[in-house]
């Protein structure tokens, strides 16, 4: 059924009974054309735009929980492409075209809200820094602006600029095509015009191998549900990319760590914008309930427990209140933590592996939400054809032996 | 209505008849009393109408009489201590206590918002995912605006916090959280036996339902029972009672976070005293004895005010000694009921009717109180009036329709152990068939339940589960434990917790989730549309996302989408609960770290004198520094540092260097730790040397660099940059512990420990000649480049000195302990002066270092090797190193790789500005011509003209070629010749003038 508002209006008079099954929960099938491994917003729109772009739709997504249950529905869902490399400035540009239309390709309101992605320069070595980026991003024709103190308070009218803090705004780089997306609804929508084209999404299965053919090839995955068979595996599973690749035998350059977010008790519009300082580590923006969304760092240990240190949070908390003093008396609602992979030049893997039909989408780490579109979409061209997609040719596991990295570490310190 | 009449009771309660206590809701005056909460005092008033919900605009009354109530929540407090979302049922009052109602408009008795009921059927679970879609403009210009204007309860303060928070660190064996009867036994116990022990309540009396109900343990009250407790409890040495401290999360290695409202409660603050506190405890057995939470009905038009939870019906009449109504409809499927009709009856409430759908259960229990009322074996359908309850609609067995009037329906579904704390760390609750509901699962590790919490729902049972669970801890930890205890009580009606469902004949909307308006419908509906996992039930509805977290709703939807499964509630999982377990306030989180103290402001030792000097600083890091001294008229920073740049240069300067990470090295294999650490061979230095030492990461790019000296054979001082040290302090310490752990050696971080001062300028050597002990011979002979070695100053303090240069001058280090740092920077400020030069800041240094193409943090970014910066001559061929590996993969040997060179500008005024991008000369702005960009910039008075550092594809084949440094952002377009990174002296004769 389509949505739109005609929809929801008659289903309304039908007193709501006439709705279908957003998607099919299938068992899964003997084998598969693709197994894409975790249903994850990434793992979801590959299977989408291999269904709808390469006409494949005999593939599943496996999950080990339910779909969406991953990070894809644990992050603070900031969008932005003003990263410093042309690589990365590529292929995160590319989700940000695919944003910009997502309700109308999904017919689901994703909630893509450019809202503008401010993030804050606090001393000399930043402005510098952030300088550098504005005319990186300038150079490659990416939205990104140098705004004063004052500008930025007018942007931000909450936001505390006053010289005497202890680390005073001295100026911000906007990107006012940045801004945020309701995470679930990503992963909801993806999996409902998936479903509807064919593609299996099996819920409640785990991976727990994989098996490979006498030549070394893959030739499916054995789940908690049995065996099913493929001859293309996609690994799409975030924080547990590694223990999953090393069913493989294969071994990523990966650090999982617990990463925090939190949010406050659902307020009235309080702040239009989202604000982020790496300097002091916190990040902020109003979800369209009214809560306020809070990140912080990722936990110093790695751990694959989906919590973190208090102190974490309290850290964090203190860099919210520089910014933002008139927080103090909000009250924190939930805090929670998703397990992050980590590459050692926070760019993500996308691409071949040295087995032969294993293809690996990861290391999105603490910035992959806003990715997803244009990551599912490289990956598929990737799965479909076993070629790297141009922009995702760069993003190979390769890189780390060949040194060809694509260091993202200066803006990815607390990089959403 | 009933306002203005008084439904306080004549006798009873916890409340202090004697100290009343005035206070103002939504403009209008009240009375209360001490003892009450903000809930109990309304309801004093007859005010039942307590605030409206998300959605819909509902009108609400008080559920609860704790934290779980997700009704009333009100706006405390104005400009900078305005404090929404606020539970009426957990605000303790205090005199002058001001609250407002929330989220409607105009008033709360008519809110306008309140025709969204009308759009109900528009506004189902998820509808917003469905819609809003077309045009896609008009999303965030139209929509989403609406959208965001409607949601959101309260209003967050309008200024900053005038209050204090801090944090404290609790240590102790056994932490018990919940005063009730099980918590004050296994506190009991604990401390008995001798155990360090902290018990915790939120509640600001101990107690739990032993204030609420009417108890007896060994023939004493249950309120006198818990205050006795806590009187032994606070008497004894080893133990401590914390009330208004809820404990709200469950941390790995035995941490648990707790925050005390210290003086939310008192009308006038003592000066100084903290708002809230947060209390970090780190205990090594916990018991959780938090109680259970009563679970409510489904039925239609749930919401009403005047519905109330039974058990808080009782909180009410028995420790507030207020009637939550006048005439009572008592609607419950257990044999807690009966306490519920005593309790009413006593206190005159009317009792209209006891529904009870299970067969004879209305009948038995009604006899056995002895309340003289109608007994109903079925359901009550609807809750009937809209700004209050005016009556119960309710089927019998028979199917006959009974119409009640009555102003109170007390529910209850019976109780569900609160496991929160018990998951926080990854435990999951398994479902008890005995009591009906998911209790505590497998604990983390010492953590343990008692009581309610672990489903042990009888007052007996709760005593010595509670007594058992502390004198374990106790016994654990090596304590002898106390006797066991066998207290006499009277007996509990079982009160197995329901799954019942909405009658067939309900009307109206059925609430499963008051406050995020979440009816049986929208479960209905996203379970039909898919959201088939209590998961995806709670993201598709919101159900339990609201501020109390679905304490008393996650139960009911739990119930509702196993029957809509056809399941039983067993085979689903709750929705794992997160901390807080309640909201805990942010600024209480952030403790005292705000304002200066969010991070130490770090201050050199001789900071005062060049305060004195006039100087301006600059942050770096965390540290002040200074940046440039200005004298006479000059009148910046560029006047100030060119004239500093020609002091030195012409004769000497001194510049305050004590930032720099400082860190002693010594043991027999100290020499070899540091061959490892530093990319250059630094272990072969001899005694009495000083050298440039480079760390690289282990991915072989440049971390960070420095200077080792050797003092003695197994005694090293090794620097590192100023804001690396702390960077530098870990990888030492983590290269040692986890690489090298069978060397010898010691590493002390004694940065702030020294003062240290660079002389540098061709009068440098007289400079540092007039602070030395005369008998220090500081000739060339004596004393030659790249020398390091212990002195005494003038007066016989101790000093360090190394001939080392970043200036490019002839240059010492002088270096002595902080307490000294003050008075040696005075002295040194004074000879330079007398020499014709004078003290410089980080200005200067800069431009010195750009002209002599020394590299610092802007270039060594985490992204250069070695290699790029020019380094790579440093780099040790033979021995291992961290980063060693790494540093020949072969991109990172690719010669086009943008590399260290140095800019100066054509025309002398032309400023090249750090950030900017470089291209060639006519090359269009675009990333295709990007060749690199300006790392550092500075005016060099030498070369008369800007000049900067820069990291440029092919650079060493640049050199001598021209190329555009553009910053679009102030227009700066400056033309620069490609000159090597030194271009000053390149020989280095300089060194030795
Ligand atoms: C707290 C937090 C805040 C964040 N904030 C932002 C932000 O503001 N902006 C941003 O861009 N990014 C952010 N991120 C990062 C972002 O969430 C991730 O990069 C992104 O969502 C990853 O998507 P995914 O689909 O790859 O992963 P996931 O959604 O985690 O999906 C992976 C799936 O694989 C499944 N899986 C794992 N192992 C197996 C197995 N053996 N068998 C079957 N299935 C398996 C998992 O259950 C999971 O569902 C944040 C992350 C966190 C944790």
């Amino acid at each position: 059924m389509k949505f739109s508002f005609a929809s929801v209006l008659s289903n309304a008079l039908g007193g709501n009974a006439a709705w279908p099954a957003q998607w099919r929960s299938p068992e899964p099938k003997a084998s598969y054309d693709a197994v894409i491994v975790g249903a994850g917003g990434h793992g979801l729109a590959t299977a989408y735009y291999m269904a709808k772009e390469r006409g494949l739709t005999n593939v599943a997504v496996i999950e080990k929980g339910w779909l969406g249950g991953g990070n894809t529905g644990r992050n603070t869902t900031i969008i932005r492409s003003n990263y410093l490399w042309e690589e990365s400035e590529a292929i995160y540009e590319h989700a940000m075209g695919l944003w910009q239309e997502l309700s109308t390709e999904l017919n689901y309101n994703v909630m893509y809200s450019a809202r503008g992605v401010m993030m804050l320069a606090h001393d000399r070595h930043d402005v510098e820094t952030f300088k550098r980026h504005v005319h990186a991003n300038r150079l490659a024709g990416i939205d990104n602006e140098w705004i004063s103190a004052g500008e930025a308070k007018a942007f931000c009218p909450p936001l505390d600029v006053s010289p005497t803090l202890r680390f005073p705004v001295v100026g911000a780089a906007l990107q006012r095509c940045g801004g945020v997306a309701r995470h679930d609804a990503v992963a909801w929508g993806y999996a409902r015009a998936a479903s509807a084209m064919g593609v299996d999404i099996v819920q409640n299965c785990a991976v727990t191998g994989i098996r490979r053919d006498p030549s070394g090839a893959v030739a499916g995955v054995e789940t908690s549900k049995g065996f099913i068979g493929a001859k293309k595996v996609g690994v799409v599973a975030a924080g547990h990319t590694s223990t999953v690749m090393a069913m493989a035998g294969v071994r990523m350059p990966l650090e999982s760590y617990p990463l925090q977010a939190l949010v406050s008790e659902p307020v009235k519009p309080f702040m239009p914008c989202v604000v982020m300082s790496n300097k002091i580590h916190a990040y902020m923006s109003q979800s369209d309930k009214g809560e306020l969304v809070i990140g912080a760092g990722t936990d110093a240990y790695t751990s694959y427990s989906q919590r973190g240190a208090l102190h974490i949070s309290e850290h964090t908390l203190e860099a919210i209140c520089e910014l933002f003093p008139a927080v103090r008396r909000l009250r924190m609602l939930r805090n929670w933590g998703g397990i992050v992979d980590v590459t050692p030049d926070r760019s993500p893997i996308i691409g071949r592996t040295p087995v032969a039909g294993l293809f690996v989408n990861c290391g999105w780490g603490t910035g992959g939400f806003k990715a997803t579109p244009g990551s599912g979409h490289v990956f598929a061209h990737t799965l479909a054809t076993g070629e790297p997609h141009p922009i995702a040719a760069p993003f190979s596991l390769d890189r780390f032996r060949t040194g060809r990295l694509i260091d993202e570490a200066a803006a990815a310190a607390v990089a959403h | 209505m009933t306002a203005g009449r008084s439904f306080r009771l004549a006798s009873g309660g916890l409340v202090a008849r004697d100290a009343p206590l005035r206070f103002s809701f939504d403009g209008a005056d009240y009375e209360g009393l001490a003892g009450d909460t903000l809930a109990s005092a309304l309801l004093a008033n007859g005010v039942r109408l307590a605030g409206r919900s998300f959605k819909y605009h509902r009108p609400r009354g008080i559920v609860a009489a704790g934290s779980e109530e997700p009704n009333a929540l009100v706006e405390l407090g104005a400009v900078g201590r305005r404090e929404p979302d606020t539970r009426a049922t957990t605000a303790e009052l205090f005199d002058g206590l001001s609250a407002r109602s929330q989220n409607r408009w105009p008033s709360l008795r008519f809110d306008a918002m309140a025709v969204n009921s009308l759009f109900a059927p528009l506004l189902g679970a998820g509808f917003y995912y469905k819609t809003f879609m077309w045009p896609a403009s008009f999303w965030e210009r139209l929509y989403e605006p609406l959208i965001r204007r409607a949601a959101g309860l309260g209003r967050i303060a309008e200024a900053r916090d005038p209050d204090r928070y801090e944090t404290v660190h609790d240590h102790c064996d056994v932490l018990v959280v919940g005063a009730g009867p099980a918590g004050i036994a296994a506190a009991l116990a604990a401390a008995r036996a001798g155990a360090k022990t902290i018990l915790v309540e939120e509640d600001f009396v101990a107690g739990g339902r032993l204030v609420a109900d009417r108890r007896e343990i060994d023939g004493v009250g249950g309120a006198e029972f818990a205050r006795a407790a806590q009187a032994e409890l606070a008497g004894l040495p080893n133990a401590r009672v914390l009330v208004r401290t809820a404990l709200f999360g469950a941390y790995d290695h035995g941490e648990y976070g707790a925050v005390e409202r210290v003086t939310d409660h008192l009308a006038d603050p003592p000066p100084f005293a903290v708002r809230q506190r947060l209390r970090r405890i780190f205990a090594k057995r916990c018991i959780v004895a938090a109680g259970a939470i009563e679970r409510p009905l489904p039925f239609g038009d749930n919401d009403r005010p005047g519905v109330m939870l039974a058990g808080a019906v009782r909180a009410y009449l028995n420790r507030y000694a207020v009637t939550p109504g006048t005439r009572a409809v008592v609607f419950a499927d257990n044999d807690d009921a009966a306490r519920t009709l005593a309790d009413l009856a006593l206190a005159g409430v009317e009792v209209a009717a006891h529904v009870d759908p299970r067969p004879g259960a209305a009948a038995r229990l009604t006899a056995a109180s002895g309340v003289a009322t109608r007994a109903i074996e079925g359901v009550v359908t609807r809750a009937l009036g809209r700004l209050a309850v005016t009556g119960a609609a309710s089927v019998d067995a028979a199917g006959a329709a009974w119409r009640v009037d009555c102003d109170l329906i007390a529910v209850s579904g019976g109780w569900t152990p609160s496991a929160h704390l018990t998951t926080h760390l990854g435990g999951k609750p398994a479902w008890r068939e005995d009591i009906g509901a998911f209790a505590p699962g497998a604990l983390p590790p010492g953590m343990a339940v008692a009581g309610a919490a672990a489903g042990d729902f009888g007052l007996a049972d709760a005593l010595t589960g509670g007594w058992a669970a502390g004198a374990r801890a106790a016994q654990d930890l090596g304590f002898a434990p106390p006797p066991p205890r066998e207290p006499k009580v009277d007996p509990d009606a079982p009160a197995r917790a329901s799954t019942l469902r909405v009658h067939p004949g309900a009307r109206g909307k059925v609430f499963v989730d008051l406050q995020n308006d979440v009816t049986t419908g929208d479960v209905a509906l996203a379970r039909r549309e898919g959201f088939r996992r209590p998961e995806h039930l709670k993201r598709y509805t919101t159900l339990g996302m609201a501020t109390d977290q679905g304490k008393t709703s996650g139960p009911l939807g739990l119930a509702e989408l196993a029957a809509l499964e056809g399941r039983e509630v067993s085979d689903l999982a709750p929705t794992t609960w997160r901390p807080p377990f309640t909201p805990v306030a942010i600024g209480a989180l952030a403790g005292a770290h705000v304002g200066p103290d969010l991070q130490p402001t770090r201050l050199p030792p001789a900071h005062a004198v060049a305060v004195e000097m006039g100087a301006v600083f600059v942050p770096a890091g965390p540290w002040l520094r200074a940046q440039y001294y200005p004298q006479g008229a000059e009148s910046g920073w560029l006047e100030a540092a060119d004239a500093e740049v020609r002091a030195v240069r012409a004769a000497a300067g001194v510049c305050d260097v004590s930032t720099l990470g400082k860190f002693e090295v010594a043991g027999a294999d100290a020499a070899a730790f540091l061959d490892f650490a530093f990319a250059n061979p630094v272990g072969a230095l001899a005694p009495g040397r000083v050298r440039y030492g480079l760390l690289l990461r282990d991915d072989g790019m440049a971390m960070d660099d420095g200077t080792v000296a050797r003092l003695a054979p197994h005694r090293f001082v090794v620097t590192s940059s100023s804001v690396g040290g702390p960077a530098a302090h870990l990888h030492f310490d983590f290269q040692r512990q986890a690489r090298k752990p069978d060397l010898d050696v010691r590493i002390e971080n004694v940065t702030s420990q020294w003062a240290q001062f660079s002389v540098a300028g061709p009068r440098a050597r007289d400079a540092i000649a007039r602070v030395l002990d005369p008998a220090f011979d500081v000739s060339d002979a004596a004393f030659p480049y790249l020398a390091a070695g212990e002195a005494r100053l003038a007066g016989g303090e101790p000093a360090r000195l190394f001939r080392l240069s970043y200036s490019g001058e002839r240059a010492y280090e002088i270096a002595t302990p902080a307490q000294w740092g003050a008075g040696l920077f005075r002295a040194l400020v004074a000879a330079c002066e007398e020499l014709g030069g004078r003290a410089y800041g980080l200005e200067a240094l800069n431009v010195m270092r750009i002209e002599k193409g020394h590299v610092a943090g802007s270039e060594i970014d985490g992204r250069t090797t070695p290699r790029d910066l020019g380094l790579d001559k440093f780099v040790a061929k033979k021995k291992d190193f961290v980063g060693r590996a790494m540093l020949s993969r072969p991109t990172l040997l690719d010669p086009a790789r943008p590399s260290l060179v140095g800019l100066r500008s054509v025309e002398p005024d032309a400023r090249i500005v750090a950030g900017a991008h470089l291209l060639a000369e006519g090359a269009p702005f675009d990333a295709r011509h990007d060749l690199g960009h300006v790392t550092t910039f500075g005016h060099s008075p030498t070369l008369g003209r800007w000049i900067a550092l820069a990291l440029v594809k092919d650079g060493a084949a640049r050199i001598g070629t021209r190329l555009r440094a553009v910053e679009p952002l102030r227009g700066h377009d400056a033309l620069c010749e490609v000159v090597a990174p030194a271009q000053f002296d390149p020989e280095g004769s300089r060194l030795h003038g």
